[in-house]
């Protein structure tokens, strides 16, 4: 059965795509007037953002058109941290429903939180993800996203179930079980780090599971940058059409913007999160069409406002209206980061980190350097560790030991495995002094 | 008595027991003996010579990282069961064997223990006690 429903504006498309094809006019009015209620709210409740606008004599008041938001201070990741775990909560607990956590760029994690509404509000962008990807009623989402902590799992259900789909929470790991899953139920859709699916898809070939002759069409992919040719690659090896989504939990989780059915950028769900384009050296706001740092503001956030938070992630918005019809506007996939910030299997993970468990080993920071491959598809990241006089012995024991309390320390903050390889002095390449901290061979 | 030994990592890849061998060489350093200890990762040089404070020196200034531990000399009874005499003292101690490696004496043909103890004092009051001859500094240098 060839089966495609496109939720554009031609084709007709799902009610709780509406907000998606708002005329302009109205969604800026939308946004303006969700603007001024969240910082109003951030104001009232968040100590460090009330401090921030007195500084700048600011009041909720100073905001009267959108353009104003350029006048509001930014939120870092390190603001997260510094107030862990609940500093810029603007809810009671009482009224929080929902935590989830992310790594963060060190040891701690940084947490986040949900009333009820925005659990509801989550539900329908995830809702309007999948719409925009092409899924309705009667699928059968496979949902490989970790349940848990990650935002991925929990995020990726609530939408598919809102739409009518039929969920099945398989969380991530387990291939094998992942592949029969897939065959025995007639899954339609698959929600998965794009990484993890290639290493099912290359698992399942293995296997002898075709599948291009199953009911697959559909693979929902995020929580990791990935590149057009891998898109590619997937398409052709597995017949499915390969989307790609965006979030971060800072915001909301996945959720935040989606691709439609013309794979040209994704669409930005701005009448929650507004977007805006900076220069990540000068912080001055760029506009549409020049490539800088995304930054966003989430409209409608509740328990966890987050004002003109900066990603890191380098994009553009795309200026040009849509084939698909959509009028909220599109950012251009991601492919690097302003920071060196990397993400393997769905893992966010800051070198700060890596430093800090080399430091809590060794007592000084030695030279390192972590490379990222790609082996049958899963992610491998290994960490090359300069041996230093300080933890150098002539014991071969004592060495092997040095080499385990290393790569447990990381994968201790990481909460991942890594490999971990002890290597000569000055054997790592410096440029102007400075090693190369991350060498990604993923997509070479 | 107690020898300074050096250690030097090694990386393993081709070439990495040429480089700090290389380095030995061209400062005319010679050796009395040497051992490696490998792993499927890294290996461990073991060197046992007269300059060592000068090989260390020059190895460090070419970037090598080198360790200094003691190691004990032992000179063993070249027949049947004369290693097994000497392990037995140590066994009977309750002295912990690190690692040890054999090399040969050029000058008086004979074969020499070299250990790496938990405690070398100890090891070497036992081994006297029994009557098994620790070698000195001069007899190898």
């Amino acid at each position: 059965m060839h089966h495609e429903l496109w939720n554009d504006a031609a084709g007709g498309f799902h009610p709780v795509s509406a907000p998606d094809f708002l005329p302009e006019a109205q969604l800026r009015e939308v946004q303006l007037r969700r603007l001024k209620a969240v910082v109003g709210r951030a104001y009232e409740k968040v100590p460090l953002f009330r401090q921030r606008l007195e500084k700048r004599g600011l009041t909720p008041e100073s905001m009267q058109s959108l353009a104003d938001i350029a006048k509001l201070p930014f939120t870092v990741k390190t603001d997260l941290r510094d107030t862990y775990p609940f500093g810029l909560f603007a809810s009671p607990m009482a009224d929080v429903v929902r935590l989830h956590a992310s790594s963060g760029t060190t040891g701690k994690p940084i947490v986040v939180a949900y009333t009820r509404e925005d659990v509801e509000v989550w539900a329908e962008v995830m809702t309007r993800t999948f719409a925009a990807c092409g899924l309705h009623r009667g699928d059968i989402v496979q949902n490989a996203f970790g349940y848990g902590l990650f935002t991925g799992g929990l995020g990726a259900h609530y939408g598919a179930e809102t739409l009518g789909a039929t969920v099945i929470p398989i969380s991530g790991g387990n291939t094998d079980r992942q592949i029969m899953v897939l065959r025995d139920f007639g899954v339609t859709a698959i929600c998965a780090t794009p990484s993890y699916f290639m290493h099912l898809a290359e698992k399942a070939m293995e296997m002898g599971v075709d599948l291009k002759a199953m009911p697959l069409r559909v693979g929902v992919f995020g929580a990791e940058p990935w590149s057009d040719a891998m898109r590619a690659r997937i398409e052709a090896d597995t017949g499915i059409k390969a989307f790609d989504i965006y979030g971060l939990s800072e915001i909301i989780g996945p959720g935040v913007a989606s691709e439609c059915s013309q794979h040209e950028g994704l669409h930005v769900f701005e009448d929650h999160f507004y977007p805006e384009i900076i220069d990540p050296e000068t912080g001055e706001v760029l506009p549409d069409g020049s490539e800088g740092e995304l930054v966003l503001t989430t409209l409608s956030k509740k328990a966890m406002p987050m004002i003109r938070y900066r990603t890191r992630d380098i994009t553009a918005i795309l200026p040009e209206r849509c084939g698909c019809g959509r009028t909220i506007r599109r950012i251009r996939r991601i492919g690097r980061r302003s920071d060196d910030m990397f993400i393997i299997r769905g893992v966010n993970v800051y070198p700060s980190q890596v430093e800090a468990a080399l430091l809590n080993v060794e007592g000084t920071l030695p030279h390192y350097q972590i490379l990222l491959t790609r082996e049958q598809g899963l992610d491998q990241m290994t960490v090359e560790v300069e041996v230093t006089p300080e933890v150098f012995s002539d014991k071969v024991r004592a060495l092997e030991e040095v080499r385990a309390r290393l790569a447990h320390a990381i994968e201790h903050i990481l909460g991942i495995r890594v490999g971990l390889r002890l290597v000569g002095p000055h054997s790592i390449q410096r440029s102007e002094g400075k090693a190369k901290r991350v060498i990604d061979k993923r997509n070479g | 008595m107690k020898l300074p030994q050096l250690s030097v990592f090694l990386e393993n890849r081709p070439g990495s027991l040429l480089e700090p061998l290389q380095v030995l060489a061209a400062a005319d350093i010679n050796l009395v003996s040497i051992s490696l200890a490998d792993t499927e990762q890294f290996g461990i040089l073991r060197l046992v010579l007269k300059d060592w404070e000068f090989a260390k020196s020059v190895l460090e200034k070419d970037g090598w990282v080198v360790n200094v531990t003691d190691v004990v000399a032992v000179d063993v009874d070249d027949q049947p069961g004369g290693l097994v005499k000497m392990l037995a003292v140590l066994a009977e101690a309750g002295i912990n064997i690190e690692y040890m490696y054999a090399f040969a004496l050029r000058r008086n043909v004979k074969a020499v223990l070299l250990f790496r103890f938990e405690d070398p004092d100890a090891a070497i009051e036992v081994l006297e006690q029994a009557g098994i001859g620790v070698i000195q500094e001069e007899e190898l240098y």
